[in-house]
């Protein structure tokens, strides 16, 4: 039986005031563990409450290092931790919070070979990850543990929340059992995201952590809630679980973890980094076009331009390309960009699906000319 | 006139409209009236064989349209068509 020290009387006095926890609840929660994917956007609130909330034990897995613009939204990082590994900065930081729980980090990726080493013997997963094959891999995982995954997602102003535990409703895959094409949904890298709204979603994915930990309440349980922050519209919808589904369902198609960045055909980690054979760079780009002069294709938003352009190239954005290709020529050498080399990469993907064949796209977008060939310009 | 609610990702198909007033007394032809206004929505809806994409979500109020008739299920002209994708973002 786990107890609470003196100390910890004290800390969590508000809540061993409510009846819900009360004293049973708050060593409930202190003989709790938690496994967090991702110390980003969602992590940061759960990571923070979860400590303040006094989970035992707590895991946080992330490889990535703290920068400049994830200040914006990941209020577990600050100026002091730029450049210092993610997991290590969350955990002094959680410690800080609350020197009476374990925060275990794991610097690594979540993927398929260290997953169930990882995430054995954690009561639940909680997924504030950024990309299809982490959430498929996370809700695969969280089901053969038999354990439930706190589910968070978020996109511009939009936010999505849900729990899925198998045993008692839907999982992940009963509602989505298949990912997105991966040019059909753009990512928060490329389509941006309201600093805050990780902040209201992570902050429910934390409150139905701990229901679901202490027992209390109607969790999210067979409910998917949306959230626009623009609206302030909190909205729910039934899921039920779906009969054939290929993890969940009593005749499962698939029993063990599975190759994730195939099954969603896009990699977890650093799509950016992912080499291809199209990419120029910006200094062969600009040596390049001392002697020809190729079509720039700028596939970012108007807005995106304000920050930073190149006043030759032609601007379509990548919602609009494909309705748009009469404007193009298949015989022009065509070299697409945008702000970092992800969207335009995927612009090339409909050009190649519509004929075009003199296609380049710009490694590391606008930035990466910003950086390399026109310091004038700003990096955003 | 039923409407269909367009989630913030595909607004890119729909000039920005959020709220679309379409024609139509089931799923199936609220979606091919959605579909005459903005063609360019077709490829995130449908997939290469004509089906419905299967992170592509229809609920009819709460419900989703697979616990109902599918895409036959009747609509009136009050009804309120939700399409929820699968959104990814979180970490970074």
């Amino acid at each position: 039986m786990t107890t609470l020290t003196d100390q910890e009387f004290l800390r969590y006095s508000r809540h061993l005031l409510i009846p819900e926890v009360g004293l049973a609840g708050q060593e409930k929660l202190k003989a709790s563990s938690a496994l967090i994917i991702g110390t980003g956007g969602l992590g940061s609130p759960i990571a923070l409450y979860l400590a303040a909330a006094g989970i035992g034990r707590i895991g946080l897995v992330d490889y990535d290092m703290v920068e400049d613009s994830n200040l914006q939204r990941q209020i577990i990082h600050d100026t002091n931790t730029l450049d210092k590994l993610k997991v290590e900065s969350a955990r002094a930081r959680m410690l800080g919070l609350n020197p009476y729980i374990q925060v275990d980090s794991y610097n690594e990726p979540f993927t398929a070979e260290n997953a169930m080493r990882i995430a054995t013997g954690y009561d639940i997963i909680i997924d504030g990850s950024d990309n299809f094959p982490t959430r498929y891999l996370s809700n695969d995982v969280a089901v053969f543990l038999g354990i439930p995954n706190i589910y968070g997602s978020i996109y511009q102003f939009d936010g999505q929340a849900s729990v899925f535990y198998a045993k008692e409703g839907p999982c992940y895959r009963c509602l989505f059992p298949t990912p997105p094409p991966p040019h059909l949904v753009p990512s928060c890298a490329d389509g941006g995201v309201l600093g805050v709204l990780p902040g209201t979603i992570g902050s429910i994915q934390a409150t139905e952590a701990i229901k679901v930990l202490l027992g209390i309440g109607s969790s999210l349980v067979g409910r998917l809630m949306l959230y626009n922050a623009l609206e302030m519209s909190f909205d729910y919808v039934k899921l039920k679980k779906n009969p054939k589904c290929p993890v969940c369902s009593e005749n499962p198609t698939i029993t063990e973890l599975i190759d994730y960045e195939e099954f969603c055909g896009v990699p977890g980690h650093h799509i950016d980094e992912m080499p291809n054979e199209w990419d120029i760079s910006a200094l062969d780009l600009a040596t390049e076009m001392k002697s020809s002069s190729p079509l720039l294709l700028d596939v970012r938003e108007p807005h995106e331009q304000k920050i930073s352009n190149l006043p030759e190239a032609k601007n379509i954005p990548f919602g609009e390309l494909a309705s748009r290709l009469s404007e193009l020529n298949t015989a022009q050498e065509i070299v697409v960009f945008c702000r970092t080399g992800n969207r335009s990469l995927y612009a090339i993907e409909i050009l190649l699906g519509a004929g075009f064949r003199k296609l380049k796209n710009l490694e590391g977008g606008i930035n990466e000319w910003a950086e390399d060939v026109d310091t004038s310009l700003s990096i955003y | 006139m039923p409407i269909i609610k367009i989630p913030t990702p595909l607004r890119a198909y729909t000039e920005g409209e959020k709220d679309i007033s379409v024609e139509g007394k089931t799923v199936n032809a609220a979606l091919d009236s959605l579909l005459s206004i903005y063609p360019d929505l077709k490829k995130s809806i449908y997939n290469e064989y004509g089906q419905l994409r299967a992170f592509v979500n229809l609920f009819l109020g709460e419900e989703h349209i697979r616990d109902l008739e599918g895409l036959d299920t009747p609509l009136t002209e009050k009804d309120l068509l939700l399409i929820i994708p699968s959104i990814a973002g979180g970490r970074g």
